[in-house]
């Protein structure tokens, strides 16, 4: 077991070293990382590209995509999508043994690009792939990594990334910088940043590239890849209308009233973390710090505090309605429109007000 | 067989508050816990241990007061535990947490050869899940994350397969041991303590080693000059500049107060309302 090799670093005279050493400047542009999986980019990635571009025009360099794939993957389509979101170019690999993630050759891949281009800034998705790949890759290049940020700005002094996250699950929000190092890494998960509107008429250049690695060289295998069952694929981070309970209905059977709703307006239907631990839904329909970040059209919350670790995974939403029968819930804070009165009995009310509303709009249509 | 765990001990952040005015954490009274991911990963080692036989060993950076978290997780039958601790070591941030983690590893593995390393998924006062990644990249162990299960261990061909978490699935990947497993929350159930465990743990002398112990060399790499991020701010969420318009409850029937939503949200939001009549089934 021997440490990994790493680039040259500035030597810390004394103290702690925060400037940025003169070799590291020629660490110019934005990188993201495409993630894709199965035939399709994940949409995180054009998220993170609406964002690296206002970091990439505040910093007047360029945005760049990074695109890593096997033989059979349409990297040429997925670069093409890449600059209709933003970006100016993309740098691709293609290798059989980029075929289907996994960790060994994917660090290889980034690192190597990283080490050959030198962008200031890569940011990559919160997910099960992109935090992975971010912990390697930055390690590997002995740099700065922030994960799981709300918030990405260019501090105007430093110019370095001034990325915000939350800590201490939740309540308080921190700024983190990386000043001496490059690049600076970031990963921000689904939903987080608003999608960028696609714009057809943009193109760029692929800049290809090879990895130089063959299947003999890396040890961990890939037997088998087995897709979430149909039931089970809720995609709540992409729901356009969410009707989310909390602690407030007191038992599976009122959560019920939620699921009514959810149906009634083609919705999908969210939870807080305690109806998630008392086993009221799934895991998967948690919002908030520790669950999913939403970003719907309408976003009903009834028998919801407000609770800032949920509050982080859901303020996004265009409107959010509040529906608590205490009125100086938190919630009340920052909901677009509240209803203080019993969830148990504006649940079923609203279900049928909103069924009636339909019908009389269809019926004046027709 | 050996398994090295890696726990942190964390302010127990249900239990946190922060000051309304100077927007500062009150950790006065909040109790200190075994990081509540980092359980699935030892209740892991100790079901291998069951199976297998060996020894699980933990591991912790943190001040000396984390002998308490370490002790905890004798009890529920881990075998050693060491505290790494050494004012040195403050202000690390992950880079440098992971330096020296792994290179305590090393001196582990000085005393008995090592075939799994785990850690949690990530922490919930850091949360960053970096540290099991950097971890295995400097020890050059293959790195196997949000593990959901570990569908064989083959320990005289040095092998394990396991199922990890993936974006819309599960990777099935087959790799060589030693290798590193964060592991994914809710994957199985921490046993009780038993009696002599407990009583084992209240006795144990945890072992605490410095940074001369755990083998650093490179002073550079750890604590607050070994972290390449640097935190520059701290500071509350923002209060929505208008609260909740409330819609008029008193003496209105749940069908009044759900047709006063449903008018005052159409109105002030007309395109929502046609992408809703859109979606709505007939
Ligand atoms: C590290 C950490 C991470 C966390 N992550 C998450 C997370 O990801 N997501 C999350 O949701 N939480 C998370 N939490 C928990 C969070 O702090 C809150 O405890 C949780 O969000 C509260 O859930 P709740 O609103 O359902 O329950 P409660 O706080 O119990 O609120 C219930 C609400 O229902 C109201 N109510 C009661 N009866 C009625 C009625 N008849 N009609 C209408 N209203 C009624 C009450 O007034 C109250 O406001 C986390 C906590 C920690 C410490
Ligand atoms: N100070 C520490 N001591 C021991 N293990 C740690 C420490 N910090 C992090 N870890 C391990 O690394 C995992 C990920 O931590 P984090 O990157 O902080 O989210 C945790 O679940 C622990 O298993």
């Amino acid at each position: 077991m021997s440490d990994a090799p790493a680039p040259r670093k500035p030597a810390g005279r004394g103290g702690r070293n925060l400037e940025l050493p003169e070799h590291l400047k020629a660490y110019k542009g934005v990188w993201v990382f495409i993630e894709h999986d199965r035939g399709s980019v994940h949409q995180v990635s054009w998220e993170l590209l609406g964002e690296g571009r206002m970091l990439a025009d505040t910093l007047g360099v360029a945005l760049s995509g990074v695109l890593l794939g096997g033989p059979d993957d349409n990297l040429t389509a997925f670069a093409n999508e890449a600059f209709t979101h933003g970006a100016e170019a993309c740098y691709t690999v293609r290798d059989a043994v980029l075929d289907g993630y996994r960790n060994e050759p994917f660090t290889r891949g980034l690192t190597d690009l990283v080490n050959k281009y030198r962008p200031e800034i890569v940011l990559l998705g919160a997910t099960t792939m992109g935090r992975d790949l971010a912990g390697s890759v930055a390690t590997t290049l002995q740099t700065g990594l922030t994960a799981d940020c709300t918030e990405l700005k260019i501090d105007p002094t430093s110019r370095a990334l001034a990325a915000t996250r939350p800590t201490f699950g939740g309540s308080l929000l921190c700024t983190i910088m990386t000043l001496a190092y490059r690049p600076q890494m970031a990963t921000v998960r689904p939903r987080v940043m608003a999608m960028p509107k696609a714009d057809t008429k943009r193109s760029g250049a692929i800049i290809e590239d090879t990895l130089g690695m063959v299947e003999t060289d890396i040890v961990t295998k890939l037997l088998d890849f087995i897709p979430d069952a149909n039931t089970s694929k809720v995609n709540l981070a992409y729901a356009d209308v969410i009707v989310s309970g909390g602690k407030g209905l007191k038992n599976p059977e009122n959560f019920k009233l939620i699921w009514d709703l959810a149906k009634t307006l083609g919705g999908d239907v969210g939870a807080t973390r305690p109806v998630v631990q008392s086993g009221w839904v799934a895991a998967e329909r948690q919002v908030g710090q520790t669950g999913k970040t939403v970003r719907p059209k309408l976003y009903i919350a009834a028998g919801i505090s407000g609770a800032i670790q949920h509050r982080v995974g859901m303020e996004a939403a265009d409107v959010i309605v509040a529906i608590n029968n205490d009125p100086n819930a938190p919630i009340f804070d920052f909901a677009h429109f509240g209803i203080v009165g019993n969830a148990m009995t504006i649940l079923p009310a609203l279900t049928e007000a909103f069924r009636n509303h339909f019908a009389i709009r269809r019926m004046k249509a027709a | 067989m050996h398994i090295v765990v890696c726990i942190k001990q964390v302010p127990d952040s249900a239990q946190i508050r922060v000051h309304p005015v100077t927007n500062t954490i009150m950790r006065q009274g909040v109790p200190a816990i075994v990081n509540p991911y980092d359980l699935f990963a030892l209740e892991e080692a100790l079901r291998l241990k069951d199976s297998f036989g060996g020894k699980v060993t933990m591991l912790c950076m943190g001040p000396p007061q984390a002998e308490e978290a370490l002790k905890r997780c004798i009890s529920f039958g881990a075998d050693d535990a060491i505290l790494v601790t050494d004012r040195a070591f403050a202000g690390a941030d992950t880079l440098a947490t992971s330096y020296a983690l792994a290179s305590a590893i090393r001196q582990i593995e000085k005393e008995q050869a090592i075939d799994l390393v785990f850690t949690g998924k990530q922490t919930i006062d850091g949360d960053t899940a970096q540290v099991g990644p950097g971890i295995a990249k400097r020890l050059s162990m293959q790195l196997l994350t949000y593990v959901s299960r570990i569908a064989e261990l083959d320990l005289a061909n040095r092998t394990i397969t396991i199922e990890r978490r993936a974006e819309g699935g599960v990777q099935l990947l087959k790799t060589r041991t030693p290798s590193l497993i964060t592991m994914l929350e809710n994957t199985n159930e921490l046993r009780f303590a038993t009696m002599p465990d407990m009583i084992r743990a209240a006795r144990y002398p945890v072992r605490k080693w410095n940074k001369d112990d755990a083998g650093i060399e490179d002073l550079s790499k750890i604590g607050l000059k070994g972290s390449p991020t640097v935190v520059s701010k701290v500071f509350g969420p923002t209060p929505r500049a208008v609260k909740a318009e409330q819609i008029p409850v008193d003496k209105a029937t749940p069908r009044d107060i759900a047709v006063n939503l449903i008018q005052a949200m159409f109105t002030q939001h007309p395109a929502l309302e046609q992408d809703m009549l859109e979606r709505a089934p007939l």
